[in-house]
Formats: C-alpha cells, structure tokens, sequence
C-alpha cells in the first residue's frame, strides 16, 4: 500500500480553475469579434491577435526575466489582450496596440505583482495611456469598410473614418445612426464595443456559467439608464436619448467586461452595488461635463482604485446579530 | 415553513456506492479494541480498569473527569494495556486496549425502560449520560450535558439527519432500517424536553427515508414532522439546519439553546432509545466505509474502538492506488496517517480517496479576487479578506472579519478557482489569534 497523505479539509474541490474562467470570458468575446470583423474585415481579427501575442509575450518575457514563475498558462493575458484590442479602432496600428499590450501588462499588471494585485484594469488603464497618441485614438473606421490587414496609412483612414454616434451626443444631439443600427453594431466606434447584441450576448453567456453575476453590469447600466431618461441632454426625446446613451459608446462593453473585472471590483454584494452605481454616475457625468464624449473608461479606472475600499462598506451582515434595521428595536427593547 | 440558509456549495454526492448496502457486522470482528479516554468535547476521562483486568461488553471502564461522558468495554476480554495510543484526531491519546475473548458476553449497569413514559427528565438525562453518548454527527458533544442545558430554554427540537457530506449514507441506512426506533428516541427527547414537537432534517437526495419516517409516522399523533429539504451543503451544520428549520441564527459563539433550539444528531436519537428502552450503552454505531479507494465500498456496524485497519479490511481492503483515508467525509474529514488509530463515537464513515478524485493540490495558488469564497461562505464571512490578511501574517486584523465564527465547512475552499487551502489558512489565523490572546493574559 502507498503511504498515505495528510492535507487540511476540505478533500473536495468543484471545477472551477482560474483558466476554466479567463477561457470562459475570451468565448464570450467571440460574438463582439465576430460583429467586428462582418464590418471592418479579417483587420479586426489580425489586430486582436497581435494584441495578445503581445500580451502574452510581455507576461512571459518579464516573469522569466524577474525569475518569477511562469503565469501564461492562466489565460489571463490573453483576456487582457482582448480587451484592450476591443477598445483600439480597427484600423489602429500594430504598434500601437503592441505600446499599450506593454504598458497593460508590464506597467499596471507586473510592477504591481502579477494576475490578482494590480489595483487598475489593465486593459483600460492602457487604453486611457494611449490617449497620447489623440489623432490615432479618436480616427474610426467607418463600418462595412473592409479595411486591408497590412499597409494602413493616415491618408488612407482620412478617407474612410466615421464619426461616433457619442461626438454627436455629447453636443447633445441624436446620432445619425438608428436604434437598431446602435444594436447591431453598425456604427463607427472601437473594435469591440459597437455591437449591443453581441455584448449583451457574451453577458448572458458569462452569467449562465457563473463567470460573474449580473449584479455590476445591472446596477451600471441601470444607474445610467435612469440618470439620462430623468435629464436627457438638449431636450431630446427622454426614452430615445436614454436608449442612445446605453447602446452608444463603451458602456456595454465596459459594464458587462471590464467592471466585473474580478480583480479591481469589490468582492462583497453591497460593495458591488455602490461601485456599479458609481461607474454609472461618473460614466454620466463625464459625458455631459467633461470635455471628452466618452467616460466610460475613466470612471471604471477611478472606481478601481476605490474598490477596496468600498468592500469596507460593504461587510457582509455577521451572522447570528441582529440586521441594522433590527438594531434599534433591540435597543428599544434593553432600554424597557 | 421555509427559510434557506446563505450560500453553501453542491458538490457531487458519491453516495450510491454504498446508499443501497444495509449496516451489516463485520464478518470478523476485531481482535482488540484500542478505546481512547478522548472521545468527546472536554477533558479526557479517567481509566477505572488496569491491566490484566476482565471486561464485559458494555462495561463501564472510564469516567468523565470534568465535561465528558463515561466510556464503555464494546467487547468483552481482557484489558491488556492502558497507555497513549494514535488518535484519529491526531497525536497520541492515553487508551485502553482490550484484548477480544470473542465471546461478546454483555453485561450493563442499565436498566431497560421500554416504558419511558414514565421516566422523568432528570432520570433520562441520567441514563444517557451512563450510556456514554456523545453527539454522533462528528463533532461529540457530551449529550446529556447538552439536554441539561437546554432543559426549559428551548422550544424547538431539531434532528439533524441531513447527512449533507458526500460519500457518507450510515444515518440514510439508519433510517431506512430503523424508522420506529428513531422516531422513539426522539419521543424520549421531546418528552425530556417537555416538547410536543420535533422536526426531522432530512435533505431531498434521500426521500425513500423521508418516505419510510413519513410511514412510520402516520397515524399517530406523535407532533414529529419531517422536513424535507434541498440538498444544499452544508444544510448538516448546527447552525443552518436551525436557519433552515426556524430562520433563527445562532449568536456568535452562541448555542443552539440561546435561539431556543436543541439538534440531535439522527443517530444520536437511535442510541438514546437504545441506552432508554434496551438498557444499552453507545459501544457500536453505523460507519460507511466508501471512495474510490476501497475495494467494498458498504456499511458497517462496527464496535467503538476498532481500529480503522480492521474497519477497511472488513471492507475488502484498500487499493493499491489509495492516497487518502478521512475518518468522516470528504468536505470536513480528518486525514489519517496512522491506521492504527481506532474509530471513535463520532465516527461516521471513512472515506478512502484516490488522488484522482482527491481536490488537486495547487501549487503557489493565486488569489483572483473573484470573491465566489464571500459568495458562498453560509457565515456571512469574508473569507478573501481573512486569507489575504493570513499569508500576510497579520493575524489581529482576521479578528475584525469575525474569523472565529468559522465553521470550517469548506465550502469556499471548493470552491476557490485558485486552489487555495482557505480553511488550513483560516485554521493558521484561529490558532494564532487563540496565541495572542493567551499572550495577552500572561
């Protein structure tokens, strides 16, 4: 008989692995992908991968480089190399994408510790980092323009961009685009975030295998959809400016993928809600106020940094005490 | 009547290996019995036999020396050692070992009282505390003590037969072989109690038992009622089957009795009849012997102290490829290094796992902040947070996140994608914290 071994209770585990989740959210992500390359062409796709051959390089190169085990394996890389090709124009150039797959990976996911202690989403502090590069971040291809996979020069986007339905909104203006249009995704606008149906698909997907609970994309979306049906911009219609707000711009996208983040959201339930509700509101803000049409990567990143301390507020009830609601018939109670 | 009880996990029940085999004896029995003076929450008892000494069956051989309850010859011979033996609970614990005549003579101080009816409370406590029972669901809590203390604070009875743990069926057999003798020891406790009704726990993965009590049942007006529940783990633990049945929640480091409930272990209500009506002390019970390890998986009666060698080879053995042997089930088992060591009166099964069925031990695991441990936790705890601060070895700070109101189910250790030991972290923090508080004092 073989010795026998000695471990701490529990002697079961579920499926679950870390890599059984990341390779679940890159499988919600095909749909978007999809929708992207019926527009703009095998370029979608061929930016994507280089994204996050990228990514996975960097990864692999600083952990080797650092003696540091090798993490590739995780996928989570790869989920990082999506996103961020997810908010690129597609006919952003490779190197472009190669700047911000360094930055994501090295700057704000290594330097802080790897996969679970970086304090910011990678992918869309990367994105907010290659805002250095304005003209090449804000040029939009316009959809159905197949676009060729090498060779794309400043003149040849001149002539085939589009403006985003937000550059009219944020003058408070509908787009031009119809509602259905927004839906499908047949829109100027980044690489991933312009089909509504192929978000809220991957959405759907990710909470039938439990990957995340609806609970933050609800709550944003929800928080958004109120706050610009009460006061929608420039006396627009208040259901179809509430309609153009969620369906525009990165709000799906960033709602439903890069708030749950699991790493830079807050852990517990409540923690979650006041998050969620604070991307929506910053996300609204930043659209009306700002001098940006967009703001739905900047308001993640600043919920971000206070995730942790939002789970603070958000303990959990502690078993066998009375709720807060009970407390002050408690008491009542001791005092009588 | 419903309230469910927060989070908690399903994970595959493994029990049809063994949920048709009836509790049989041990076709050999076992040459000596290895009775340890730990048994049970509180202090170890005092041998009352030495060397050489003749014993009967039932035979009182140890007092409790402080919280305890009295330990009893489950074999008759000849005591041939008193002396520290491996524990199952780990380290090494004074025993006596007796040495079996194989005749199973019987003899008891109890009295038979098939007409309980007419005992008073204070003499059923008696006789159950003489018949040396300890809650049987793994954790051994002396019962009478635990009778005393509820006596005319409580208004619900709750029998614990949820069997919740994987692999394990030695309360769904009791059951579904001994309906009526269950259903009067939980006479015996309602009427000790001075309660007209008790609720049976039963979860839905066994409904031919809650079938078989429902039958038993019918017809007279006992005011027993059998709960069917979800199978849900851990619905088995004290604190949620009372949250099921009642929606109360036990006060941290609180008793049932504090929320006016006693739980008794559905085996633990069967050696009450039996200690009452039979006159019999707990020296045997029900042990399910399952997992991929072990060639028969069954169920076995088995006398108190046997040795778990005995037990698994009565079992037909183990297999060559056995890597793990629980004393209890999978999720909150006890892994065994010794096979020496003897099973006790918590004892309900032994689980003997392959490494392939065993959890994977990860190495240097990486906590993703998915937050499914907070999820799942039916404490309400913050488990990432304890873990987090743990690895950090800032043990005070755990204290805030209430980590001594664990129950070390292991729900979020099976669940954590990561592979991350929350619960031996969570053990590092409780025993550090029970440090520094004894620091504090001195």
């Amino acid at each position: 008989m073989n010795t026998l071994s000695v471990s701490s209770s529990p002697h079961l585990s579920g499926k679950l692995t870390t890599r059984r989740l990341m390779l679940d959210v890159l499988i919600s992500l095909v749909p978007a992908m999809a929708v992207a390359v019926f527009f703009w062409g095998p370029r979608a796709l061929t930016l994507t991968l280089v994204t996050i051959a990228a990514c996975v390089l960097f990864e692999y190169l600083y952990r080797k480089l650092m003696k540091q085990s090798n993490t590739v394996g995780d996928l989570s890389a790869c989920v990082t190399g999506t996103l961020l090709a997810f908010c690129l124009p597609a006919n952003a150039p490779y190197w472009l994408a190669i700047i911000g797959a360094f930055f994501a990976i090295v700057i704000v996911k290594q330097l802080f510790g790897g996969l679970g202690k970086n304090f910011m989403n990678p992918a869309l502090a990367a994105r907010c980092f290659l805002f250095s590069y304005p003209t090449l971040m804000t040029t939009w291809a316009a959809p159905n323009v197949n676009l060729p996979v090498i060779g794309i020069t400043d003149e040849y986007v001149s002539t085939i961009s589009a403006a985003t339905p937000m550059a009219a909104m944020h003058n408070g203006l509908l787009p031009d685009a119809t509602l259905q249009q927004m839906f499908v995704g047949q829109i100027g606008g980044c690489l991933g975030e312009v089909s509504a149906a192929a978000l809220i698909l991957g959405g759907i997907y990710l909470v039938v295998r439990k990957v995340i609970s609806p609970r933050i994309p609800l709550w944003y979306i929800g928080t958004v959809a109120v706050i610009t049906f009460l006061f929608p911009m420039g006396g627009q219609d208040r259901l179809e400016w509430m309609l153009y707000s969620v369906l525009g711009g990165g709000l799906l996208l960033g709602a439903i993928f890069m708030a749950t983040d699991y790493v830079t959201s807050p852990s517990t339930k409540r923690g979650q809600v006041i998050y969620a509700i604070g991307c929506g509101v910053l996300t609204v803000f930043i659209r009306y106020f700002g001098s940006y049409p967009e703001g739905v990567s900047y308001s993640i990143l600043v919920m971000n940094a206070f995730a942790w301390m939002i789970d603070k507020a958000g303990k959990p009830h502690r078993f066998g005490t009375p709720h807060f609601w009970e407390k002050s018939k408690a008491k009542e109670g001791a005092a009588k | 009547m419903s309230h469910s009880f927060f989070g908690g996990v399903h994970p595959a029940e493994h029990k049809a290996a063994t949920e048709g085999k009836p509790i049989v004896p041990m076709e050999v029995a076992p040459s000596q019995v290895v009775l340890p003076m730990s048994m049970h929450v509180g202090a170890p008892c005092k041998p009352i036999v030495a060397v050489g000494d003749q014993v009967t069956a039932g035979q009182k051989i140890a007092e409790p020396a402080g919280l305890g309850a009295p330990i009893h010859a489950s074999v008759s011979g000849t005591v041939v050692a008193v002396e520290a033996r491996p524990h199952p609970g780990g380290g090494e614990v004074m025993s006596v070992v007796i040495e079996n005549d194989g005749q199973d003579t019987f003899a008891s101080e109890l009295t038979p009282h098939p007409d309980y009816q007419s005992l008073s409370a204070q003499e059923i406590v008696d006789i159950v505390r003489e018949a040396g029972i300890t809650g049987m669901g793994g954790a051994g809590f002396p019962t009478h003590v635990k009778i005393q203390s509820a006596l005319g604070k409580v208004d619900t009875i709750i029998i614990n037969a949820a069997e919740c743990e994987p692999y394990i069926t030695s309360d769904h057999r009791l059951m579904l072989e001994h309906p009526q003798e269950i259903i009067t020891g939980v006479q015996i406790l309602m009427q000790c109690l001075g309660q007209s009704s008790a609720i049976i726990g039963v979860e839905d993965n066994k409904m031919d038992a809650v079938k078989v009590l429902e039958e038993t049942l019918q017809g007279k007006n006992t005011g027993i009622t059998v709960m069917a529940a979800k199978t849900r783990y851990p619905q088995g633990a004290e604190k949620q089957l009372i949250q099921r049945a009642t929606g109360r929640q036990v006060p941290p480091g609180g008793l049932p009795a504090d929320v006016g409930c006693a739980v008794f272990n559905v085996s633990t209500a069967y050696a009450v009849y039996e200690a009452v009506c039979l006159g019999r002390p707990l020296i045997r019970r029900g042990v399910t012997v399952s997992g991929d390890g072990v060639v028969n998986p069954c169920n076995l009666l088995v006398p108190i102290g046997t040795p778990l060698q005995h037990i698994v080879d009565q079992a037909g053995g183990l297999k060559e490829d056995v890597a793990w042997v629980l004393m209890g089930g999978p999720m909150m088992g006890i892994a065994q290094y010794d096979l020496s060591a003897p099973m006790i009166k918590g004892t309900n099964a032994l689980t003997c796992m392959t490494a392939a069925e065993h959890a994977p031990v990860v190495e240097d695991p990486t906590c993703i902040r998915c937050g499914k441990c907070i999820e799942v936790c039916p404490m309400h705890l913050e488990t990432m947070y304890i873990n987090m601060y743990t690895t950090a070895r800032r043990y005070e700070e755990t204290d805030k996140f209430h980590v001594t109101d664990c129950i070390e189910c292991g729900s979020c250790a099976y669940t954590c994608p990561a592979g991350i030991p929350l619960v031996q972290n969570i053990r590092v923090a409780k025993t550090q914290l029970r440090a520094l508080a004894q620091k504090a004092k001195s």
